[in-house]
């Protein structure tokens, strides 16, 4: 009995978090799905008016959805370059004294407080934004993208450098034997022999950018357009659903439509999951 | 096993301890009316110190939806109730009260430097229909406007929508941001911005607008000559009973609307 003890708690506990997660997922398509019965799937997917506090209410989420593709894909366009830069210089470049205070500093800003840089994008950003390009407003596509950059960085590229650090030594050594540089070395053999590892860590930095709530709540505008240039504010799945869930009547067409949003959210999670997966798979074969 | 017990006995105390405050009252609802409720229960908890109130600000909504469902006392909320929560309310068998605790009255806001001190509800109206996107049409620079509205489902936006906008929607266009304070905070960054927030949470970091050449204002808005003025309400389970009737009356009291006052709303009546 003692010996068996620790496998029961462990399968128990597993089981119990599989459990909770299905349940969740069961309650989101519970609470999602009757939205249909309100809205036909063409006019949520597609409608461009969100007017949902109207009587009937305009359930059109189409602005909503391409406001979360349009600050995610921005964003991800600023900052994995960035990330990718630092993940090579800290493993490849940077002495060791260098590499070991700037390890722990891209982990612990990796757990910046999102509601600290949404306060910053609001309070300083915007502001200057909006002197400085003279437009009506800083509250835009651009200020939240700069700000859920500044939060993917860190976490990209801390993912990114311990897939470079973890190329073994030998392929290295037999690159310089050969006579090659190290930044031929870098280029030619550390980088594409990590690069299945570099894409699924920028693949999770995307998925931060997608599930950022706090940010784009407070930087984004808010407003739900179809953005055409950087400079228009949008208005994201995420805030939609927190700035919202709040004060609709529970169990309304608006409400449904707000957890639609939810599984909508997921499903593009879990595309981007199932991507990475398919990377990694990849990459072994290579390999 | 000893512990075990230990644990058990501790538990059992702290049960013991928190079944002390007999009369525990739960209030929830609109963050509107979230200042006065806590100011008030705040006071009320000192002046009695046998019972416990609990106060959070979940949105209007949510707050006479825990009243339909019974797992709230009292509910805030800054709209009046709606028909459909009212038959479901019914339905499960519990009758909603409302008493009006105070007013709120939203004023247009500008930044400071804006040379505009008047607008008709025609005009604000207009400006956030996107019908007028130049302060220059409405006697101020040749600048564009950047109209700053509530989310749709806030108490705040429901009282602009019916006093100003009518059956007009609001742009689509227009910033929208989550809070009263996000609002505050916009307009006085934004030399080009027009907002509106509640009369408690407007200070000096913006203007206020004069609505159709009516000053907004307590007295304004209790005599009813300012516009865009509202009542706040908190909803109790059927008629009130016992601590919860004796702290809906304190509310009432001229204590209370001195609560109301301090928080930055409309009291109901003018006070001595």
């Amino acid at each position: 009995m003692k010996d068996r003890l620790p496998g029961i708690v462990v399968k128990g506990m597993s089981s119990a978090g599989i459990f909770i997660m299905i349940f969740i997922l069961y309650f989101l398509f519970r609470e999602g799905i009757p939205v249909l019965k309100a809205v036909t799937l063409k006019d949520l997917f597609f409608g461009d008016l969100w007017y949902p506090a109207e009587n009937p209410p305009v359930l059109g989420m189409f602005p909503l959805i391409v406001g979360t593709l349009a600050v995610t894909a921005a964003s991800s366009l600023l900052a994995l370059p960035f990330s990718l830069l630092i993940a090579v210089f800290v493993s490849e470049v940077a002495p060791r004294s260098v590499r070991e205070l700037l390890k722990p500093v891209l982990e612990l800003l990796g757990f910046f407080p999102s509601i600290v840089l949404g306060f910053i994008g609001m309070v300083v950003l915007a502001p200057w934004l909006q002197e400085t390009f003279d437009m009506l407003s800083g509250l835009n596509l651009l200020n939240a993208s700069v700000l859920l950059g500044v939060l993917t960085v860190p976490i990209v590229s801390s993912l990114a450098e311990e897939a470079l650090s973890a190329v073994p030594g030998d392929l290295r050594d037999a690159s310089y034997a050969l006579g090659a540089t190290r930044f031929e070395t870098t280029r030619k053999v550390v980088v594409p022999s990590a690069l299945p590892s570099i894409l699924s860590a920028s693949l999770l930095g995307v998925m931060r950018a997608l599930g950022e709530t706090m940010v784009v709540l407070m930087a984004a505008g808010g407003a739900a357009i179809i953005p055409l240039s950087i400079f228009d504010p949008v208005r994201p799945l995420t805030s939609t659903i927190a700035a919202e869930m709040g004060e609709t009547p529970v169990g309304s067409p608006h409400y449904a439509a707000l957890f639609f949003g939810g599984i909508v959210l997921l499903l593009m999670t879990l595309g981007i999951n199932l991507l990475s997966a398919w990377i990694e798979k990849k990459g072994k074969l290579v390999q | 096993m000893k512990k075990f017990a230990a644990v058990l006995a501790a538990c059992a105390v702290l049960s013991i301890s928190g079944a002390a405050f007999a009369n525990a009252i739960v209030m929830n609802g609109s963050t509107t009316v979230l200042p006065i409720a806590q100011a008030a229960a705040e006071k009320y908890m000192a002046a009695n110190s046998d019972v416990k109130i609990s106060v959070s600000g979940g949105g209007s909504g949510n707050g006479i939806k825990a009243i339909i469902d019974g797992t709230t006392d009292i509910a805030d909320s800054s709209r009046f109730i709606k028909t459909d929560e009212v038959k479901a309310a019914v339905e499960k068998g519990t009758y909603p009260v409302p008493f009006a605790v105070a007013m709120d009255a939203l004023l247009p806001i500008v930044h400071p430097e804006n040379p505009v001190s008047d607008l008709s509800i025609e005009q604000l109206r207009d400006i956030y229909a996107g019908k007028i996107i130049n302060w220059k049409d409405v006697g101020g620079d040749d600048k564009g406007i950047a109209v700053v509205g509530r989310d749709t489902s806030s108490g705040t936006y429901e009282t602009w929508q019916d006093i100003i906008m009518k059956k007009e929607r609001v742009s689509q266009r227009a910033l929208v941001v989550a809070s009263s304070g996000a609002m505050l905070t916009t307009v006085a960054k934004n030399k080009y911005a027009i907002g509106y927030d509640g009369i408690g949470y407007v200070n000096n970091t913006v203007k206020p607008l004069m609505v159709g050449g009516k000053k907004g204002s307590a007295e304004t808005a209790l005599d009813g000559t300012y516009p865009i003025a509202r009542f706040l309400y908190m909803f109790t389970k059927g008629w009130p009973t016992g601590e919860i009737m004796k702290f809906i009356n304190f509310v009432l009291s001229d204590e209370g609307q001195k609560i109301v006052a301090e928080t930055g709303f409309v009291p109901l009546r003018v006070l001595k």
